[in-house]
């Protein structure tokens, strides 16, 4: 029982992110910066955007350590939200986090999104965990909402 | 050997954890309680409690009574002088805060020094901090060598004439790392410097005698010394206590309070205000009846072989660096597992029902010292075995084959 929810939790597509990130590492000319740190576990992350016009994501990089989870959902993160538009990534983003706590009736997704998702849903059984998930993700919340003006590094709640 | 774990006294060790023997490897954040300690709780509130040093009724004056042999038993179990000298607190981290408050912030100012070691909990750094912001004092870093221990005359180095006080830990939480806190006592007193000791480790593990060790306060807490939250100890020399202002303010503290002025009772009563810990108290003597009632140096020779069992089992892993090598540390093993973050190997390791802390461990300079975000520490405690050591090193195993 145990064990199907770990082996649920590391499963392949998890581990090959959290091995090789995407789209890891400082981007230049970025617009939008904000840095995310969990003083859980001491993990940190900063992620980098390029917004064209403020409406697109044109350019989307993320830097950081933490655990296989973290960096996983970071580099999941980032490979969804790439191209995107800022209300999509928003839709994303409130998806993501009812997703990871367990919460039913995620809305207004569509399915190959959903379906992408939801190999981090396997996090909502372990409820010490949800935060190594969240993490990026709250960053990069505070980072469209302009973080590269705030000092004040992105929390997990 | 003659010492066998106690693990039946342990109601909780009973019951599987996620489906396995629980393996509690963790008694170093808090320890598991004794069934001795909890009916004695239950006992004294059941039979004979009420509020304590008030009302002349008879359940007051029998739990009265009760709060007092407590404080006789702590004062005896770390052999102070008086037990007046011993103060109830919330816990080790009020204890420390009440060191900060009411005797240094009164005799420190601006570029004052206080001298600290890179291995302390937050707990025994930010009440020293709160010194830097509001008082403007200089926090003055005592440096860990490579294999976790401070050496004796870099403490000496770090005193200076402006120094006000030396905090340091008896037992580190993370490195095991025992001090050598009689001879830091004696090098501070040579330079008439006061000494304050976090016990929160050192209490549980070690023979502590207060006057041998010279230490002019002695911080720990109950919870980890197999007795209840809620409860700490604070001993702190009468000479010193005698002098010092009180900390919080209300019932129980006090002499006299009329409009216009006010007196305070005489310690320990002053640095005790509003209701104490009763309960707690009487749990917290249990715990030492029940600690005291084994032969000490068994004990942690038990614990120490865990510990040398252990050691010697993750010796064998290439992918495991341990931390924290001192000749002279107690029963806690804390490793970096490379190539596999500190959480998703306790999240593995808890999937096998062994209890193990990851993180910092309220020690961000040390772990910034060792150049490491997190490691993973299994801390041992009377009531562990072989078999739990055993359960550790499958987990690790397994969570090698999990994420690497």
């Amino acid at each position: 029982m145990i064990d199907d929810s770990l082996r649920e939790l590391y499963q392949d597509v998890i581990l090959d992110h959290s091995r090789h990130p995407r789209h890891f590492g400082p981007l230049e000319h970025a617009t939008h910066n904000a840095h995310g740190y969990n003083p859980l576990c001491g993990d940190r992350i900063t992620v980098h955007l390029v917004l064209d016009g403020e409406e697109h994501i044109t350019g989307i990089k993320f830097e950081g350590k933490g655990c296989a989870i973290s960096q996983a959902s970071a580099s999941l993160m980032t490979d969804m939200l790439a191209g995107r538009t800022v209300a999509e990534a928003e839709k994303l983003m409130d998806g993501f986090l009812h997703l990871v706590k367990g919460e039913e009736g995620v809305t207004g997704l569509t399915e190959d999104d959903l379906e992408t998702l939801q190999v981090m849903a396997g996090v909502s059984a372990f409820p010490m965990r949800v935060k190594c998930a969240t993490l990026a993700w709250h960053t990069m919340k505070s980072a469209l909402e302009g973080g590269s003006r705030s000092n004040e590094p992105a929390k997990t709640e | 050997m003659s010492f066998v774990p106690p693990k039946d006294d342990f109601p909780i060790l009973a019951r599987p954890v996620n489906g396995k023997m629980l393996a509690y490897l963790d008694s170093a954040a808090s320890a598991q309680k004794p069934r001795v300690v909890l009916d004695a709780m239950t006992e004294f509130a059941t039979t004979e409690y009420a509020n304590v040093h008030r009302g002349v009724h008879r359940l007051a004056a029998v739990a009265t009574e009760r709060y007092e042999e407590a404080r006789l038993a702590v004062a005896r179990f770390i052999n102070a002088k008086h037990s007046d000298e011993i103060i109830f607190t919330k816990g080790g981290t009020e204890s420390l805060n009440l060191v900060s408050y009411a005797f240094l912030s009164p005799r420190i100012s601006a570029g004052d020094e206080i001298v600290l070691t890179k291995m302390e909990h937050h707990s025994n750094i930010v009440p020293w901090h709160f010194m830097r912001e509001r008082k403007r004092a200089v926090l003055k870093w005592v440096d860990v060598r490579e294999d976790g221990s401070i050496n004796p005359s870099s403490v000496a180095a770090a005193i200076t004439p402006k120094t006000k006080l030396v905090a340091i830990t008896h037992m580190s939480n993370v490195l095991g790392t025992v001090n050598p806190i009689k001879e830091i006592v004696a090098i501070a007193h040579a330079k008439n410097v006061p000494v304050v000791v976090d016990g929160a480790q050192g209490a549980v593990h070690e023979i502590v005698d207060v006057q041998d060790l010279d230490a002019d306060f002695y911080a720990f807490t109950g919870h980890k010394l197999y007795g209840p939250t809620g409860i700490g100890v604070l001993y702190g020399k009468r000479a010193h206590l005698k002098t010092m202002r009180p900390f919080n303010g209300g019932g129980e503290m006090i002499a006299e309070v009329a409009e216009d002025k006010i007196s305070y009772a005489e310690p320990p009563a002053r640095f005790e205000a509003g209701t104490p810990p009763i309960i707690e108290a009487v749990g917290l003597a249990a715990a030492i009846k029940y600690l005291s009632g084994f032969d000490r140096a068994a004990v942690k020779a038990h614990e120490q072989d865990l510990y040398e069992y252990a050691r010697a089992a993750v010796g064998h892993f290439r992918w495991v660096r341990v931390i924290g090598e001192a000749p002279h540390k107690g029963a806690i093993l804390s490793f970096e597992t490379l190539g596999m973050h500190a959480h998703d190997v306790a999240t593995i390791l808890d999937g096998e029902g062994v209890a193990c802390r990851a993180g910092h461990h309220c020690a961000q300079v040390l772990m910034e010292r060792f150049g490491v975000a997190s490691t993973t520490r299994a801390s041992f405690g009377l009531y562990n075995t072989r078999d739990d050591v055993d359960a550790l090193i499958t987990g690790l195993e397994k969570a090698r084959s999990i994420l690497c």
